[in-house]
């Protein structure tokens, strides 16, 4: 189980103080899983890293009952200068998995080849998230944090993601944020909008994507 | 067995978590500052030797025991090296947050544990070249093994906690103000030489000790020398001084640390 209780995220600007998060309220039991929905700047991806751990709330608390990802095939958790290879075994060696198995479901998923030996500053930005995902794959996490704008990639790499998540990890529990409704009806059980800092809970996802039709022009 | 975070936290468990953490922060480190091309991790040492080595040679031909009968190899490896220790601690936690902020988003990975890390290996670094140069130039017969190695330990152990609970608070502060990074620089310079490494307390006047052993690294650095001279040299320091700064240091730094880990945001 995650929950997270009264919740607030500020952060300092030159023009004082602006509250990102307002008192957010959300609980997610294992194998569940429950979208959230945000136009560009409601906040999304400061909650997603609030619940990964990487930045700290202002006020309230996160209690984590369950594993959590990092957020899922987001490159910007891994080193530039390391390779492929290396930034595999950083993973690994932090959440304690052993990384000889990986190498060959890690080598196929991306398709790097050669270039799995190199540093990751010379790979393309496809190819970051490729190996972005696959690293991901990599720990049997409880729950996947899903920052839908971070998996960018052509139609194959989106099937294959498909594949490895919703498939074959589909006992697990995910959150995923997007401002896509369509994306949250196709994958979601249930449904949140992030709106001027608050998060709206509805017991259906038809309801939130009205509401988020409404409250948002 | 689930490997990525324990449903509920034992004391063994998290000891566990923490050993992983800084076992691979520590491999990575290395790799990105040190990389796997020609001598690699070895340069964590070597670049230390070549600064010993080179003020050494400095401070013979300048003479720089001021003609007490101390010999010079030993004064200025046991000076510098101690330079070394407490200073590249507290150096490289100066951008030890920034560049690291995107492994913040591996959970178990905290600000903490970057800063420890840097200083385990600065401490590693400064001790494999202390001990390389120390046994070289006694092979070589330009200085004595130490009369007592017990108590060089000692003092040396001591100077290594306060480099890093001072690297803990500069790291911190760091994080907090880039005017603190700006600082930082220029006064450890000037701290050199107040130090203790270039001269020993008892060749000054009664009311400069005075003020230099408010320093507390001078209080080491005496403790290290007695250690390796015996009674060929007067020292002056009090080890309970020492101590107890280190410990005010440790706390405000971990206090430090706790505050500016609240504050980091993450990119």
């Amino acid at each position: 189980m995650i929950s997270i209780e009264d919740v607030c995220k500020t952060y300092d600007t030159r023009f004082g103080p602006r509250t990102v998060l307002d008192r957010v309220n959300l609980r997610l039991e294992r194998g569940r899983n429950v979208g959230i929905l945000g136009r560009n700047g409601a906040g999304k991806s400061t909650l997603i890293r609030l619940i990964s751990g990487a930045e700290h709330p202002t006020s309230g608390r996160i209690r984590r009952h369950m594993s959590v990802s990092w957020p899922l095939a987001f490159g910007g958790a891994f080193q530039v200068h390391l390779t492929g290879l290396d930034n595999l075994k950083f993973v690994c060696r932090i959440y304690g998995v052993d990384y000889k198995p990986l190498i060959p479901f890690v080598e196929d998923f991306t398709e790097l080849g050669v270039y799995f030996r190199e540093p990751v500053h010379h790979y393309s930005n496809g190819m970051l998230t490729r190996l972005a995902f696959a690293l991901s794959m990599a720990v049997e996490f409880d729950c996947f944090l899903i920052d839908e704008a971070m998996v960018v990639g052509d139609a194959r790499f989106h099937e294959r993601c498909h594949v490895e998540l919703f498939q074959k990890r589909k006992d697990r529990a995910f959150i995923l944020v997007t401002h896509d409704p369509e994306v949250i009806r196709l994958y979601c059980q249930s449904a949140c909008v992030l709106h001027q800092g608050r998060l709206h809970t509805f017991d259906s996802v038809d309801k939130a994507y009205d509401f988020y039709q409404s409250s948002t022009p | 067995m689930d490997p990525a975070a324990p449903p509920e936290t034992s004391l063994l468990r998290s000891l566990a978590v923490q050993r992983r953490v800084l076992y691979a922060l520590m491999m990575r480190e290395i790799i990105t500052r040190f990389g796997r091309q020609n001598l690699g991790v070895l340069w964590v040492f070597v670049e230390p030797m070549i600064f010993t080595v080179g003020v050494a040679a400095l401070w013979t031909a300048l003479g720089m025991n001021h003609g007490s009968n101390i010999p010079i190899v030993a004064f200025a490896i046991t000076g510098y090296s101690s330079v070394l220790l407490w200073r590249n601690c507290t150096n490289h936690s100066l951008g030890a947050v920034a560049s690291n902020l995107n492994l913040l988003y591996h959970r178990n990975v905290r600000v903490i544990d970057i800063f420890l890390v840097r200083s385990m290996l600065e401490i590693t670094g400064a001790t494999a070249s202390f001990a390389i140069l120390s046994i070289l130039s006694i092979s070589m017969g330009w200085m004595a093994p130490p009369i007592d190695p017990l108590q060089v330990l000692f003092g040396w152990a001591l100077l290594a906690w306060f480099g890093t609970s001072l690297a803990l608070l500069i790291g911190a502060a760091a994080a907090y103000s880039h005017i603190v990074e700006k600082l930082w620089p220029p006064s450890a310079y000037l701290l050199f030489p107040l130090s203790g490494a270039a001269f020993m307390v008892d060749w000054l006047p009664t009311r400069l000790q005075e003020i230099v052993l408010l320093l507390p690294m001078v209080h080491a650095v005496e403790i290290l020398r007695e250690g390796y001279f015996g009674n060929v040299v007067r020292t002056h320091y009090d080890a309970g001084y020492l101590a107890a700064f280190c410990l005010v240091l440790s706390l405000v730094g971990l206090y430090m640390v706790r505050e500016a880990a609240r504050r980091v945001e993450a990119q």
